[in-house]
């Protein structure tokens, strides 16, 4: 896990300049919360909420089985947000997950003859997509075109989505059987890649033992209230991002236009994205600003599903080549 | 108050009084040397100022002396005066920083003040060190903590600064012409010609530097020795001194024949006399100026202050060939009751002769082989001074020979009359024009001839040709006498004098002579169409506008561009060290990720290295690092060991 390096340099490290009205109590207990159920996993959990705060959608791509539907059950129920989730299937039509008009019977209504919208599984706070490859491209761009607008237009009526709204799409690896990649202009869409891993040996042997997933998540009590996590995201904008570290982003992405290696650079959106994802980093440290350490923590999260190695180097895993990057930028 | 700070005022106000003691009555320049020389006394020895009855006594006696001296309290010189007393003694009730305000503001003025007495460079150099010296003392004033060294730094920055403010104002501030903007009449002390010539009075004059008057000639100049510049014209003798005499009716002169013309230009000195000099007889003048009938040029006014004319001259003329009889009569007068031995010389010519001519050639001959000597020491002379030089001394200067011939001349019935001025001049090959100065002063005769008019009969050519030729140092044989640069000085020293010459006649034409005919040919020139004050006022407010928009932009310069980064430099010097030590940090290692590698290899570094690195990354990304926060950071580099 090329995450991890980088993790326990960050986790628990006295804050540079704590305050604590930045970091709520109740964003405390979330991650504590969070952390019991899912064992093992504090730094897909922190990537989660970045995400989150950044307002942004995550993308987790790993095995079946490794606790990507209970990340994204806890996070909802902790985080007291609705929640539903959609199975991707070869034959999922977009009406599946946006919803459909239906036609009300004259004798039911008091008006003959009227159709009647029944919202889709998308008119929810928190999204689970699961196995997003799994389905056909129509049905994936219907999904991707929500996340973007954050409304969807059915039959010439446009309808807000709630807010906030935060899709985590689980996807299983390409070379598994039955599966529609993505394309990069749709990964783009998401703020955030990230692997689960299997669990250490301390942790598995944890939830060998321990008592069912399930339960426990069902038990779970939400830890903040919708208006406080809206708060939070307004505050990740917020927090300053000086000219020094600017350079610092500018000289990354600069980086990536001009190795061979990549077969393109990153483009301007993925500088933001980065900024956004280090701002919610620095939050989560109780940090009013960003540091490069902050970037090159969430450098794994933005950058990987964003850069293709060209030839000779495609095969790599693509953590080492996220590693590479970062080690071969200078912090100006 | 703060003794480097009086001492700073102290000499401010030395700087811009001492070159008032030249010309202060000397009591008041005495009243002020003693009262600075107190007040540093005072100050040094950190005694209390005198009482307010004595300050109030020496300031009314003062004053009452000032107008004991000049009658008045008001004018230039009284005016000036006071000033420079009464500033000299608000030194002595310095005690608030109002008072300290006050000097230094009164300073600047008295900077004016010299102006009214000398413009040239020299000065101007002088009163811009004075000035800097005052705004040093202001800055010391506004800025107690600055070290003497950044005080001056400042203070010259400042004038740089004013410095485009200045040229702007100078090129553009409406000039208007009338009394406002001249100096007082008396603002130039002079030396020259007079219109008196007696033994002595021009040999006098040649020990003199000073600049007569510049000239350029437009095309080719014309021989050195026949650059005659005609000054005074002296007709009466009362057989030592020669003056101009009644002034007769004046009717235009009649020339006639003229030939060989030479157009130039002559920027004169003021010499405090209405005669302006040309070459012979001009036929044409850019200003209104009368031509007697003895062919002096005459300005309308005293000149008083620097004046440029053009003229155009003629070197072949035939002048007043028909002359009223009265004034040939007047050409004729002689005290008859002196110099017998020259009158009975005369008569024997007259006899000898079968007209003037033959007979003024005479008397040059007599002078060439009679052993006459010129030169600039002559000995006195007794009462028949003429009968006494041409029989006994036989040394003479210019004045002498002319006074001489001029007596034989009229003793014989040949009218003639005494001509004064100057000859020659010095060719500045750098500026490309001539100095006369006053050591070429000279004087000359000039005899009526029948059918020929006017006629130049020059003595001093005949005993010394040199004279004429090259100058004075060619002519005298005593050249000891002269002063230094008269003696052939070396080529050096020749070109460096040049060269200040050069600079002191641009400093007249432009600086001191930029009126509003200049300014308007100027601005033209610069391409502003139909000059007018309204445009020069309008184009003076942008200017200045926009220099004080650059300035301002300039200072405010750091909200646009980043200050190179003192706090980088100094975390780069820990990580500089550290790496010595065999801990270097990589690149792309951020500041506490590299703290915390050091510190897990070296524990006891573990507590300094995360307090620096959370201050660097505070510092460098967050958004609230003040000075004292910078300060307290470089101060623990600083203090950084390994």
């Amino acid at each position: 896990m090329a995450c991890a390096h980088f993790f326990h340099q960050q986790y628990g490290r006295n804050a540079l300049r704590p305050y604590q009205q930045i970091m709520s109590p109740n964003l405390n207990n979330v991650i504590r919360q969070a952390e019991q159920v899912i064992l093992g996993k504090p730094l897909q959990i922190r990537f989660a909420l970045a995400c989150l705060l950044a307002r942004g959608h995550l993308l987790i791509e790993d095995l079946p089985g490794v606790g990507k539907t209970t990340l994204a059950h806890v996070l909802a129920r902790t985080l007291g947000l609705q929640f539903q989730r959609i199975q991707f299937t070869s034959d999922l039509l977009p009406a599946d997950i946006l919803g459909v008009s239906v036609f009300q019977r004259p004798s039911t209504d008091a008006r003959a003859g009227e159709f009647k919208f029944h919202p889709g599984p998308i008119f929810a706070q928190m999204i689970l997509a699961d196995e997003i490859n799994r389905a056909t491209p129509k049905a994936q761009s219907a999904l991707l075109e929500a996340m973007e607008e954050q409304q969807v237009t059915i039959e010439g009526t446009t309808r807000p989505l709630p807010s906030p709204f935060f899709v985590i799409a689980t996807q299983n690896p390409a070379y598994q059987i039955g599966t529609f990649a993505l394309p990069e202009s749709q990964l783009d869409r998401f703020l955030m890649r990230i692997q689960m891993g299997y669990p250490d040996a301390h942790a598995e042997r944890g939830l060998l033992s321990g008592v069912d997933r399930r339960k426990i998540v069902a038990q779970l009590s939400p830890q903040m209230e919708s208006s406080e996590l809206l708060a939070l995201q307004k505050r990740a904008r917020e927090i300053f991002v000086s000219p020094a570290l600017l350079d610092y982003v500018q000289a990354i992405l600069r980086y990536t236009r001009e190795a061979a290696r990549y077969t393109h650079g990153l483009s301007p959106r993925a500088g933001l994205a980065l900024l956004s994802c280090a701002r919610a980093w620095a939050l989560l440290d109780s940090r009013d600003a960003v540091t490069p350490e902050d970037v090159q923590a969430v450098v794994p999260g933005v950058v990987s599903h964003r850069l293709q190695a060209t030839g000779e180097f495609s095969r790599q895993n693509s953590a080492v080549l996220v590693r590479e990057l970062i080690e071969a930028v200078a912090i100006p | 108050m703060n003794k480097s700070l009086i001492y700073g005022l102290l000499l401010s106000i030395l700087m811009v009084i001492a070159p008032h003691a030249e010309h202060l009555p000397l009591w008041v320049s005495g009243l002020c040397a003693g009262l600075l020389l107190w007040r540093t006394w005072l100050t040094y020895g950190d005694k209390a100022l005198p009482k307010r009855w004595l300050l109030m006594l020496v300031t009314f006696a003062g004053t009452a002396g000032i107008i004991f001296n000049y009658h008045t309290m008001f004018g230039r010189e009284a005016g000036v005066t006071l000033l420079v007393m009464l500033a000299t003694l608000k030194l002595m009730e310095l005690r608030k920083p109002r008072d300290a305000m006050v000097l230094v503001y009164l300073a600047c003025f008295i900077i004016i003040t010299n102006f009214f007495y000398s413009q040239s460079i020299p000065t101007a150099l002088y009163l811009l060190a004075s000035l800097t010296v005052i705004v040093t003392t202001w800055v010391h004033l506004q800025a107690e903590s600055i070290a003497l060294r950044p005080r001056m730094r400042i203070a010259a920055v400042l004038l740089l600064q004013a410095l485009p403010l200045t040229l702007i104002l100078f090129i553009l501030f409406p000039r208007v012409q009338g009394p406002l903007w001249g100096l007082p009449q008396d603002a130039y002390a002079s030396t020259g010609l007079d219109d008196r010539m007696s033994p002595g009075s021009l040999s006098r004059l040649g020990l003199s530097e000073e600049v007569a008057f510049r000239v350029s000639y437009n095309g080719k100049p014309p021989r050195r020795d026949q650059m005659y510049w005609r000054g005074p014209v002296l007709w009466y003798f009362d057989g030592r001194t020669w003056t101009p005499g009644r002034t007769t009716l004046t009717y235009p002169p009649d020339f006639t024949d003229l030939g060989q013309p030479i157009d130039y230009v002559v920027t004169l000195e003021p010499h405090n006399k209405t005669w302006l000099f040309t070459l012979d007889v001009p036929d044409k003048l850019t200003i209104p100026a009368i031509i007697s009938s003895d062919f002096q040029v005459l300005n309308r006014a005293p000149v008083h202050a620097r004046m440029r004319y053009a003229a155009r001259s003629n070197l072949v003329y035939h002048a007043n060939v028909r002359e009223s009889e009265r004034q040939l009569q007047r050409a004729l007068q002689l005290p008859r009751q002196f110099n017998p031995r020259a009158q009975q010389l005369a008569a024997e010519w007259r006899a000898g002769s079968k007209d003037d001519e033959t007979l003024v050639n005479t008397a040059l001959r007599y002078f060439s082989k009679q052993g006459f000597v010129y030169t600039l020491q002559p000995p006195l002379l007794g009462s028949n001074s003429v009968d006494d030089f041409l029989f006994n001394a036989k040394q003479g200067f210019c004045e002498h020979y002319a006074s001489a011939f001029v007596f034989l001349m009229r003793a014989a019935n040949v009218p003639a009359r005494v001509v004064t001025g100057y000859l020659g001049g010095e060719y500045n090959s750098v500026g490309n024009y001539y100095i006369v100065r006053q050591s070429d002063a000279h004087a000359w005769a000039e005899v009526w001839l029948a059918g020929q008019g006017w006629v130049r009969v020059d003595p001093t050519g005949v005993i010394a040709p040199g004279r004429l030729e090259s100058g004075l140092s060619a002519a005298v044989s005593d050249s000891a006498a002269l002063p230094f640069m008269e003696r052939n000085p070396p080529q050096w020293m020749r070109d460096l004098r040049f060269n200040l010459d050069t600079l002191a006649n641009q400093w007249n034409q432009w600086v001191l002579g930029y009126d509003s005919e200049r300014q308007f040919a100027f601005l033209t020139r610069l391409g502003m169409e139909s000059v007018t004050w309204q445009k020069m006022a309008l184009n003076m407010s942008a200017g200045l506008g926009a220099v004080i928009a650059l300035f301002s932009l300039f200072m405010l310069r750091h909200l646009f561009v980043r200050r190179p980064d003192k706090v980088q430099a100094a975390w780069l010097r820990v990580c500089g060290r550290l790496a010595r030590a065999g801990l270097p940090r990589a690149a792309h290692e951020g500041a506490q990720d590299y703290a915390d590698r050091v510190a897990a290899a070296h524990p006891a570094l573990a507590a300094n290295i995360r307090d620096l690195a959370a201050r660097y990354s505070a510092l460098r990304y967050g958004s609230h690092g003040g000075e004292s926060v910078r300060q307290e950071f470089l101060q623990r580099v600083r203090a950084f060991k390994i």
